[in-house]
């Protein structure tokens, strides 16, 4: 487990690391947290020359309340976004999913940026993220842009980031006041999602007004259950009523087939695990 | 001012926290990987990507040519003195078994056998070298499927002409301890109960915690091997006897070794390699495994399809069992290999009365890793499979699966009982151990909430699994070893040194890698000698420290060991006797000894320990012809075997929905015979029992179909952590073993082999109303939903041979691994 040799920077700017990855080109890496990096260097799946380390640049670090949205840095650790009020108060599912996402040493390094540039579709925060409609702050040589968490995700470990670019930040429109749930299933504690629903809903007197669901590997991206989410809206916040709107929850999805379940199974478990998440989100 | 004495009354029997566990915990201690010497040379292996290929050429210039690189070793360098890996057990005369190369040198037969070696001056060097040799294969069908193989489908190695190693046979009416299980099965096929099974053990990987790691230094006279082994005296003598070194030119080291599970008891691959490249370089070599090495290629575990026919009467009384084996060997036979399904032939008879019995086994060859001893090696095997039947047997006649086996089980006042295997087991009480099982478990509570459950068909179904196990340890008889064509003994040395300053140095031959040894010797010393237990050290793992012992494994230790060390103890008293006697001027046969002093009997005249040994050590008065010293050594061999037992209940939630199984309560009340430690107790009980619910639930080395591990890391090999366990209720009840003086009967295995069917039973219970009467193992989420899908067939599907990469090499902003620097897509790489 002894990585090939690489040469090492840690800039301190956002537009250091930007010229140094331009410099470099196709031979650096850019670490976030090292939490999918690291192991893919220690079991030389990949050698790159350079790696740059986007530790040191404070800039990327934080979590802002900017009015209607809530804004995590990019550098910011899972750690730090569990410890938020304000993530909690206004992104819910972000905070429950994360809960879910390995444990308390990789929860210190690993970062939200990383996990949604690393794209594993079996990661956590891809669905939640998709749910709650988060923008995506993409910085390159020619400035920032925005993308759509509908545009973000584009296939396998594969973003909206280009060569030469950093992911800088997300911008959470705030869900205050919604229920939220990530319901994961996993044959052991520490295990990637074999399937994994994220869902927050408004309840409005016991009916439910609005929900979003993001499912988490079901498919080679994070997906976005629409028509559960538009079938949901006016019904009671009961079994019964919420049952009949889930079952369509695996519609239209093309999960994998491995040693943790294949694909039928993971779509039966979607539609049970987002009838539970859906209830738990809006009366629990 | 008075002194507190807080030391406990005796020793034996108290919970003192282990004393290796400072320098353990604290990491104060050296693993064999720690180990660094001048001028030390690191290794790095290239492993075969392929099941099973023919090796056309190999090119190592570029790999010769890199920085640091003082070594390349290809099987062809090394073929006529690498030896053959020993077999230390043909269970049949015939047994048939392929050479077994440390360095594969024109064909490779499992995936991760090792092609060539880099010897280099840091381990980045050798990994790095690693990369450049290039290995051209030409690829061979591969024998992969258990029963396929055993059809002969494909040749695991075409030389042999057949993938059947062994056939191996007991029957009852032969051996003349039963009748003839063929009459039982026919009489109970005409109006009796015939209970037909097939059940499938997985294949697992015992991922001990410490990877191994092996060091050979040359430099000396002796040639001094550092090893993470569970048996240093096995290594030594192997080392001589495959390498054709004289054994007194060899020493070999076991220092702190971190847990083996079985998994350690071998002469390995690396062992030898490491040996070569010292004696080739004259250096010190090292080489310490990866993870994703030692998951690949040390060896597994279990594997086997057992084929079993369950006769009884009609009120559920055994009539006879027949047990077809099919055991998976994979490529080749270590050390104990072919040895570890006949370990579990004479238990799976287990605590009942069976008047007729018979196991057959077919040992076969694959193209996988092979497989070895792993924590309880045959004896969970055979549990599993008689604890399903016997529930099996309970729903047939439609009563309680605990009455099944009250009904069944040899009675308390039975004992000593000689099996249908001819064993004769000294001492056991069922009865005890099962009512206070099922009142710490609320046995009753539960069937009711069960029921419950039932009628109002709750989503979460409840089930209840019963073991009432027992297992044949304190490895071994040395006779019954020799019937078995064993090549080794099975007994035990110790040694008790006083030493002049009144302290004391025990030396085991038992070598521990875990288990409180240090701890457990030192009570037992403590009491028989009245020592204090801190000024006892015990000391092992040191060929030249410790050179007599058989080692660890088979839960052997303490009753076989243990009764070397209170022989050596006893013989300590003996010798100091004349000595005492001359210094009270009394005659020897008034001398009594107790907590710690020599008394004339009736008097208050008496000298201490401490005084008899200084006037050994010093020798300037010692009765005529007296030896000056006390030292005292003892080797036991043990004339019968310990029959530990217990009733293992376990309460599971089955979520219909999703098969998602949570395990609600767990309660155990084991007989271990008398405890040295219970504290220690606890802990194999623990460990043990999650290792076999991790069989249960979450473990299996998975091959696809080209014979690549799947689960070849711990993203994919699925071992439970304390997150995905529940507290468990452990409690004893004692009947002490008559087979040593310490009364114990072993604890390292129990739990590992009682709680895999307690859990499937449980299972199987929560579902069967709904027409499932078996779930093949790990109990998936998927496969219990599958079962409740299509209730009532037990076909089961095995697991899907692939897995999901979260490491991927393709990710965004990852360019693809340099072709410069890497191997070539033949080549060889991790
Ligand atoms: C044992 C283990 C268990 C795990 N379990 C889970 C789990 O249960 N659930 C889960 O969701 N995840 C799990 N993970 C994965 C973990 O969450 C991710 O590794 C981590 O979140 C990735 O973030 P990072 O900051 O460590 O990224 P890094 O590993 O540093 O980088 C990941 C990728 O993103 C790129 N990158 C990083 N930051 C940026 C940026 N700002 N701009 C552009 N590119 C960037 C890197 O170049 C790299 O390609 C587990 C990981 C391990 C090792």
């Amino acid at each position: 487990m002894i990585p090939a040799q690489f040469d090492y920077l840690a800039p301190t700017s956002v537009a250091d690391a930007l010229s140094a990855l331009a410099e470099a080109g196709d031979d650096a890496k850019v670490m976030g947290g090292g939490q999918s990096l690291l192991p893919i260097l220690r079991m030389r799946l990949n050698a790159p020359e350079k790696i740059i380390d986007l530790g040191r640049i404070e800039e990327l670090r934080g979590i802002r309340d900017e009015g209607d949205h809530v804004v995590i840095g990019a550098m910011t650790t899972y750690a730090d976004v569990l410890a938020s009020d304000l993530v909690r108060q206004h992104a819910g599912v972000l905070t429950d999913a994360i809960t879910e996402v390995a444990d308390p040493q990789i929860r210190h390094r690993g970062t939200v940026g990383g996990a949604l540039v690393h794209a594993d579709p079996a990661g956590d925060v891809g669905a939640p993220a998709l749910a709650l409609d988060t923008e995506f702050v993409i910085t390159g040589p020619g400035g920032d842009r925005t993308v759509a968490a509908a545009d973000f995700f584009v296939d396998l470990f594969e973003t909206a980031v280009g060569e030469g670019e950093l992911l800088t930040s997300i911008r959470i429109p705030k869900h205050t006041g919604w229920g939220s749930r990530y319901e994961k299933f996993v044959r052991v504690a520490h295990q990637w999602s074999i399937v994994a629903v994220a869902a927050t809903v408004r309840v409005e007197g016991g009916t439910i007004a609005e929900a979003r669901i993001g499912l988490t590997n079901m498919g080679s991206t994070p997906l976005r259950a629409t028509a559960v989410e538009q079938a949901l809206v006016g019904r009671a916040a009961t079994d019964d009523a919420v049952r009949e709107a889930c079952a369509a929850a695996a519609d239209g999805t093309n999960p994998p087939s491995d040693l943790n379940g294949d694909a039928d199974y993971r779509k039966h478990l979607a539609t049970v695990l987002t009838r539970r998440a859906v209830l738990a989100a809006a009366g629990g | 001012m008075t002194a507190v004495d807080d030391r406990p009354k005796t020793e034996i029997g108290s919970a003192r926290k282990r004393k290796e566990d400072q320098r353990l915990i604290t990491g104060r201690t050296k693993w064999t990987d720690n180990i660094q010497l001048p001028g030390m040379q690191h290794l790095a292996m290239v492993r075969s990507p392929f099941a099973h290929a023919k090796i056309t050429a190999i090119d190592t210039s570029a790999a010769k040519a890199a920085p640091g690189v003082s070594l390349v070793l290809t099987g062809e360098d090394v073929k006529d003195i690498q030896g053959s890996l020993p077999n230390a057990w043909p269970i049949t005369a015939d047994q048939k078994a392929p050479p077994h190369p440390s360095i594969a040198v024109d064909r490779v037969a499992f995936a991760g056998e090792i092609v060539a070696v880099i010897v280099a001056r840091s381990a980045r060097a050798a990994r790095d070298a690693a990369e450049l040799v290039d290995v051209d294969y030409d690829e061979l069908p591969a024998a992969l499927d258990l029963k396929e193989s055993a059809e002969d489908a494909v040749l695991a190695h075409p030389d042999l002409g057949t993938n059947k190693s062994a056939f191996w046979q007991f029957d009852s009416a032969d051996a003349g301890t039963g009748t003839a299980v063929d009459d039982a099965i026919a009489t109970a096929r005409d109006g009796g109960i015939l209970i037909e099974r097939e059940y499938r053990q997985q294949r697992l990987i015992p991922a001990f915690m410490e990877p191994r790691s092996f060091v050979c230094d040359p430099t000396g006279e002796q040639l001094t091997i550092w090893s993470s082994t569970q048996v240093p005296h096995f290594v030594r003598i192997f080392t001589a006897a495959t390498l054709g070194i004289p054994e007194s030119k060899v020493r070999v080291i076991a220092p702190d070794v971190g847990g083996g599970f079985g998994g350690k008891l071998q002469y390995t691959p690396e062992e030898v390699i490491v040996t070569l490249a010292a004696r080739k370089t004259g250096k010190p070599c090292k080489y310490t495994e990866t993870r994703s090495e030692s998951l690949l290629s040390a060896h597994h575990g279990r594997d086997q399809w057992q084929r079993l026919t369950l006769a009884a009467t009609k009120d559920g009384t055994v009539t006879g069992l027949k047990v077809d084996l099919l055991a998976d060997m994979g490529a080749y036979l270590g050390l104990v290999t072919s040895g570890v399904p006949i370990l579990g032939a004479f238990m799976f008879n287990a605590i009942y009365k069976f008047p007729a019995y018979q196991f057959n086994c077919t040992n076969v060859f694959t193209n996988k890793t092979w497989t070895d001893a792993y924590r309880g090696a045959g004896r969970p095997e055979a549990t599993f499979a008689i604890e399903r039947l016997m529930d099996e047997l309970a729903a047939e006649v439609g009563v309680d699966p605990m009455e099944i086996r009250e009904k069944n089980w040899i009675k308390h006042e039975e004992f000593p009982f000689t099996s249908v295997c001819g064993l004769e087991y000294d001492s056991g009480n069922y009865e005890a151990a099962t009512a206070r099982a099922k009142e710490l478990f609320d046995y009753d509570g539960l069937r009711r909430e069960q029921q419950q459950r039932r009628d109002s068909k709750d989503r979460v179904q409840l089930g209840i699994g019963i073991s009432t196990f027992t297992e044949m340890c304190g490895l071994a008889p040395s006779r019954v070893l020799g019937s078995l064509s064993y090549a080794a003994g099975g007994w035990e040395h110790a040694e008790v040194r006083m030493l002049p300053t009144g302290k004391v140095e025990v030396v085991t031959g038992s070598s521990a890698h875990g288990q409180g040894h240090e701890t457990a010797w030192s009570q037992i010393v403590a009491d028989r000698l009245g020592i204090p237990f801190d000024d006892i050290e015990v000391l092992h793992g040191d060929t030249q420290v410790a050179p007599r012992g058989l080692d660890t494994y088979g839960s052997r230790s303490l009753v076989v060991g243990g009764q070397a060390l209170v022989m050596a103890a006893d013989r300590v008293i003996e010798k100091a006797k004349p000595i005492a006697a001359h210094m009270l001027e009394a005659s020897v046969d008034d001398i009594e000894f107790s907590a710690g002093t020599f008394k004339v009997k009736g008097t208050d005249n008496g000298k201490a320990m401490a005084e008899v040994v200084w006037a050994a050590f010093t020798g300037h008065d010692l009765p005529e012809g007296t030896e000056p010293t006390l030292d005292a050594e003892a080797t036991f061999d043990p004339s019968n075997f310990s029959f530990p037992h217990g009733t293992h209940l376990c309460a599971t939630e089955v979520d219909t929905e999703t098969g998602a199984v949570k395990i609600r309560s767990y309660v155990c009340v084991d007989d271990i015979g008398n405890i040295i430690n219970p504290l220690i107790v606890e802990g194999q009980m623990h460990g043990g029992i999650v290792q076999g619910i991790a069989q249960a639930l979450w473990e299996e080395a998975v091959y696809d179909d080209q014979g690549t591990l799947v689960s070849g890391s711990f993203v994919d090999y699925t071992l439970p952590t304390s997150a995905d366990t529940i507290s468990f209720v452990t409690d004893n009840t004692v009947s002490p073993s008559t087979s040593n003086d310490l009364g114990a009967k072993g604890v390292g295995e129990a739990g590992c082999i009682a709680s895999t069917p307690a859990v499937v039973n449980s299972i199987v219970d929560a579902v069967r109303p709904l027409g499932i009467n078996d779930i093949q193992m790990p109990c998936t989420p998927e496969r219990v939903w599958r079962a409740i899908q299509s209730a009532g067939s037990t076909q089961a599907d095995p697991t899907t041979g692939s897995a999901q990469p979260h490491f991927d090499e393709g990710a965004p902003n990852q360019a693809p691994p340099d072709p410069s620097s890497s191997a070539s897509a033949e080549g060889a790489g991790q």
